[in-house]
């Protein structure tokens, strides 16, 4: 059961500067966002988050491609046209206005009658919490209270779809966590879209429902956390999202429904399908929670020399080098059943566990 | 907003460079001497300016008293008024025209000839508006206020221009973008955010206007025709003839004037920021 799609991103560059200082913020990006989703944008600083965020509300337009909102047009509307709006991450709240006028603000552009403004900014109040600061100068309250009153702002003229640049960003860690639980409760209130900018890949797999994640302008992969957690398609997206470890492997076997790489050790592993070329060397990923350390050197996957032992609290990272000169980190839950004392220089052996391993491409 | 705990000027002080004191006074008692000195004698009650003769308000009643005084003043309010008002509008629509637009070939060349009036020596736009006045005067027969009114207007619209273009300048583009984003047109987006921030920056502008089209002498001699003495014109042609204290009471008239218009100015642009 899939919603209908909201905003559809289709094959979308935008370039900035002409001739040598041509550059390429957006590289034919496509994408779907669902009804109701929480969706979120994910990649490092520069990767172009903020420039699809802007081509969707209409402040920039695209040098190609197309923008459609519920099939619609919209690539070359100015962004007052579009039922779209934007929480800005340095919150743009007009300084000549109170808080009130501030939320009641696109209302009021959109002609609605001064009863239905009054409501509406009273509802909004009750929604973020902030009743008590109706008539107060947005310089007169804190980062936080902006921050609501930004997306109160934002969410008045019930807009198809809010966009949020790392709306979050600004705020200490204590009241980020507040926010993140509120702006979720928020979306799931509201029935709105939201398409969320962060670069916190924390944030991103706990609050969306499906995530983006980009780089140099592309998008590498759409998916939910867990499929973007689990098997994540690049090297990039497995790097950029928690620790993992990064191995060479041989595919020796290729089908729609599976394929099979040979480790170094020569071990033959199943992983899910792969647009690989058969009999090539392919990089794997696995992360260091999805390996155990065992005795037992003849059934285990890989083996090595354990080099470093790091304490974390909750668990212990044994790194271990294998014959092959590659490195493999293993995490063990220092509460857990699981045997954890090894000590460096004893050889080891690694065992993963069912579907650990995915092919990445580099 | 936390600033950082050594502050620059603890590292380095100009106040502790020899001689400073000195040079910072001799400069304060050169300026304000002088004015100081006019200022006291306005309320001189003899009738001459090197001798007090005790505490009087005569010569502000004598000048208050005097037609020619009060014909000039209302010629220079006139001229003010108008003057700061449309060169106020113009200003506004260049300070847009050079900041909200994309950047454009020749941008700099434009902001420069806003500008020229104040590098220009006052002496030859004043000759050169004399000999275009005087030949449409000539051509059309028309002596009426409006040469000095568009004179006034033209060398009012640079003083105008600065205060509204450093507001527009410090104004954060994003409220623009966001009163876009929640439905606003263009226009609206202009009368709703941009004017209403831009107001104390227009204010300021005005009243620097006012002022300076209130004080100008060189321009208003050589554009005035015949019985079009603006209050620092009638002066001048007093003071070749005869010097009275009456002229202190007036200068020090206009003095208050200025001086209550830069604290409004300076007022206004403080509370905002
Ligand atoms: N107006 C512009 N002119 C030229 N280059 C631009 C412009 N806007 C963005 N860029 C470039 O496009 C690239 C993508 O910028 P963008 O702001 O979308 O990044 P981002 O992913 O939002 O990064 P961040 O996390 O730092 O906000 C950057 O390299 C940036 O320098
Ligand atoms: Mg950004």
């Amino acid at each position: 059961m899939t919603d209908p799609v909201a905003i559809s991103v289709n094959q979308v560059s935008k370039q900035f500067g002409q001739g040598a200082d041509a550059f390429f913020a957006l590289d034919q990006v496509s994408v779907d966002i669902r009804e109701n989703e929480f969706f979120t944008l994910l990649g490092p600083s520069g990767c172009g988050k903020t420039t699809l965020l802007r081509l969707i509300a209409g402040f920039e337009h695209p040098t190609a491609g197309h923008i459609q909102l519920h099939g619609e047009e919209i690539s070359h509307l100015p962004p007052f046209k579009r039922p779209v709006n934007t929480v800005f991450q340095n919150y743009a709240l007009f300084p000549h206005l109170t808080v009130a006028e501030n939320i009641g603000f696109g209302l009021d552009m959109q002609d609605k009658p001064a009863a239905e403004i009054e409501s509406t900014v009273t509802e909004m109040l009750q929604l973020v919490q902030m009743e008590s600061m109706r008539d107060r100068r947005t310089d007169q309250i804190s980062g936080g209270q902006q921050q609501r009153v930004a997306l109160a702002r934002a969410l008045a003229p019930h807009p198809r779809v809010l966009l949020l640049d790392e709306p979050l960003s600004a705020l200490d860690y204590k009241l980020r966590k507040g926010m993140q639980i509120e702006l979720k409760r928020l979306q799931l209130e509201t029935g709105i879209t939201f398409i969320f900018v962060t670069h916190d890949q924390e944030e991103a797999l706990t609050m969306s429902d499906r995530i983006a994640v980009m780089n140099n302008g592309q998008i590498l992969q759409v998916g939910s956390p867990n499929d973007i957690y689990d098997r994540p398609s690049h090297r990039f997206v497995a790097d950029f999202i928690g620790d993992t470890n990064f191995l060479s492997a041989e595919l020796v076997e290729s089908s729609s429904e599976h394929a099979v790489v040979k480790l170094s050790s020569g071990k033959n592993l199943v992983t899910g399908p792969t647009e690989a070329t058969l009999n090539n060397v392919v990089s794997i990923t696995v992360r260091p929670e999805q390996a155990v350390l065992i005795d037992d050197l003849a059934n285990a996957d890989l083996q090595g020399t354990v080099t470093n032992i790091m304490y974390s609290g909750t668990d212990s990272h044994f790194h271990i080098e294998l014959p092959s000169q590659e490195e493999f980190v293993a995490k063990v839950q220092n509460a857990g059943p699981a045997r954890r004392d090894w000590e460096t220089g004893q050889t080891v052996g690694i065992k993963f566990h069912d579907n650990a391993v995915q092919i990445v491409e580099d | 907003m936390s600033s950082s705990i050594v502050s620059p000027k603890k590292l380095f002080s100009i106040y502790k460079l020899p001689g400073f004191t000195f040079i910072a006074i001799t400069c304060f008692v050169m300026l304000y001497a002088p004015i100081m000195i006019l200022v006291g004698y306005s309320f001189n009650e003899g009738s001459s300016l090197a001798l007090w003769e005790g505490l009087s308000l005569r010569w502000y009643y004598s000048a208050w008293q005097n037609e020619a005084v009060k014909d000039a003043t209302l010629l220079s309010l006139i001229i003010a008024l108008q003057a700061s008002l449309y060169s106020t509008v113009l200003a506004t629509m260049a300070a847009l025209g050079t900041t909200r637009t994309r950047a454009y070939r020749g941008q700099t060349a434009i902001y420069a000839m806003i500008n020229q009036p104040l590098m220009v020596p006052e002496i030859v736009t004043a000759v050169a508006l004399l000999i275009v006045f005087a030949t449409i005067k000539q051509a059309t027969g028309y002596q009426g206020l409006s040469f000095l009114v568009i004179a006034h207007t033209a060398f009012c619209v640079p003083f105008a221009y600065l205060p509204i273009r450093a507001r527009l300048e410090d104004m954060d583009r994003s409220l623009e973008i966001a009163a876009a984003d929640l439905y606003a047109t263009p226009w609206r987006c202009f009368r709703r955010v941009t004017l209403p921030l831009l107001l104390p920056g227009i204010l300021a502008g005005a009243m620097l206007a006012f002022v300076i089209s209130l004080d100008d002498v060189v321009i208003t001699e050589f554009v005035k025709s015949a019985g079009q003495d603006t209050l620092p014109t009638f002066m001048l042609g007093q003071i070749r003839r005869v010097i009275t204290p009456e002229m202190n009471a007036i200068a020090s008239a206009l003095l208050a004037v200025s001086v209550l218009m830069v604290s409004l100015i300076f007022l206004i642009n403080r509370k905002k920021t």
